[in-house]
Parts: C-alpha cells; structure tokens; sequence
C-alpha cells in the first residue's frame, strides 16, 4: 500500500463530508427488543410486556436506550469496512457513542439509516474517525448516533 | 416504578446505584442481540493476539448497562432522550464460572425546569476503574 509516511494510519480524510445511503429497511419485533434488553439487563417491563408499555403512553414495546446502536453500527459498516475508507478494522477501537432520541424506538417501526462521515482527526498515532448515523421511519426522523472510532496506527504495536 | 418527580430533584443528589455481573454468557448474548460477534469478546487467544490482555466485553455492552439502569429509575425506557458516553478503559471478563463486576451509580446534574428534563451523570467502574467516562443521560420527567 503507498502511503504518507507522515501519517500514523491509512485512513483517507478526503471523505469528511461523504454520506452512505441506506442498504434496507430494518424492521424492529418484541423478540430483538425483548434479546437486547435480557442481554442489557434492562428490567423495565415495558420492555416485554405491551400493556405495560402501553400505560406509559407508547404504541408497542419500548426498545432500550441503545438499542439504535444495533440499526448504527450496520450502517457504519457500509463506509466503515468499505475499501476506499482505509479504515483497518482490527486497528479499531471505540472512543465515543452517543444517542439522541427524537422519539423512542418501538416493535412495528420500520426504520432507514444514512450515514454521514463529520470528522477525521490525526492525534499523534491515532486516527479519530466521527460518524453520524440518521435514523428515520421514512418520514420522520427517530435517532441520531453519533460515533468515533479511534484507528491505531502501526507504530503502536513497537509498545 | 414510577417516574420520579423533576421539581423533587436537587443537583448532586445520589439516585440510584446497581451492580451488575457480567460473564461470558452475558457476552454471547449481547454478541447475538446487537449483532457485534468480534471475537475479542468470546475468544481469548485471538483477543490477546491482537493486544488485549483477554476477553473484553463489548463498550456498547457497558453503555447499555448504564442505560438500563437510568431507564428504570426514570420509570420509562422512553424518557430517556439523550445518553453519551466516552469508552476508557475494557472490562475484563474471566472464563466461566468467572464474571467481572460492573458498578453503575447515577447522579443529578442540572435540572432543566423549562424543558422538563434533567440530566443524569454516571459513574461507570469495574475492578475500582472507571470503564465510562462522560456517561451522560438526559431524561423527560416533565
């Protein structure tokens, strides 16, 4: 691979700004809100049982708070893993997530996923890599999740 | 486990605190519910291949403990509109019948009358090291 060789990774800056369209809907059921919460240890009722969600004012079962991540990081890897980002995965690991939740995620919505790159940033052997995945039921927007990713350069492994 | 009351708040307050253990069962499952199946988090040879001093658990999975337990405390997973994190350091997670210990204890930040929100800082840790840093919710009680 050519390379810079004053720059600690391969990733390529240049796609600050790019966006990724969405692949497929992902349809939201009980069964993976109920699997995410019992792996979270998310004891809510409303979770698992519509009456109880439904007392709260929610039209189905209520995914947990992170749930968004799963519809996220899919998306994510259609930029992330794509050969032109120069990302090298097993150099990867997470930095930062964040959610923010224009209405909460239920069983029955059927939910889209684009994703913008934000920002590429070189701190010294590490490459910070921010995305923002835009959740929306098709006609209104659901959740933002912004993630960075920090890309270890090769001169790390000389520690 | 209903919904606390905003004007009932006060910054600083101590509003819960849980613990939780988290084995290599857990880590399966959260591998098959989110879909992250890096064999960092079930295969110990290949995670201290790549460096790591054994099987970690997944940061989303230690974000969404945290999550779970604002959720319960605020009496609605959906009053929680807004949670941020900053992932530190790995927790480690022994063998079976090991676990590693997760502790998660929530505090109030500011409350935001107008908004109906406040916001709740947690504090993160596993074997006396913080695993979370900047671990922020904002919750709807208004």
């Amino acid at each position: 691979m050519s390379q810079d060789s004053t720059r600690p990774t391969s990733v390529d800056q240049t796609l600050v700004g790019r966006t990724y369209l969405p692949t497929e809907t992902y349809e939201v059921t009980r069964e993976r809100i109920a699997e995410f919460a019992a792996a979270t240890a998310a004891t809510h009722p409303a979770h698992t049982d519509l009456a109880a969600a439904r007392a709260l004012g929610h039209t189905d079962v209520v995914a947990p708070p992170t749930f968004a991540v799963l519809l996220a990081q899919r998306a994510e890897q259609v930029y992330v893993a794509s050969p032109e980002s120069g990302i090298d995965f097993s150099r990867v690991v997470h930095a930062e997530e964040q959610f923010t939740h224009h209405r909460p995620i239920v069983a029955g919505d059927r939910l889209r996923t684009v994703v913008h790159v934000d920002k590429i940033l070189e701190r010294g052997p590490i490459t910070l890599v921010t995305t923002r995945a835009e959740i929306s039921d098709g006609a209104d927007p659901v959740a933002t999740v912004v993630s960075t990713l920090a890309v270890r350069g090769p001169e790390e492994d000389a520690a | 486990m209903s919904a606390p009351a905003l004007s009932s708040l006060e910054t600083g307050q101590e509003l819960f605190s849980r613990t939780v253990e988290v084995d290599r069962e857990r880590l399966v499952r959260y591998a098959g519910a989110s879909g992250d199946r890096n064999p960092i988090h079930y295969d110990a040879a290949f995670a201290e291949s790549v460096g790591l001093p054994g099987v970690i658990a997944h940061g989303m999975l230690t974000m969404g403990l945290g999550a779970s337990a604002v959720a319960e405390w605020a009496g609605d997973p959906g009053a929680v509109i807004d949670y941020g994190v900053r992932f530190t350091r790995p927790v480690q997670v022994p063998p079976t019948p090991g676990s590693a210990e997760v502790q998660i204890a929530g505090t109030a930040g500011p409350v935001d009358s107008a908004a109906g929100t406040v916001r709740v800082d947690l504090t993160v840790t596993s074997a006396g090291v913080t695993v979370l840093a900047k671990a922020r919710a904002t919750v709807r009680l208004g």
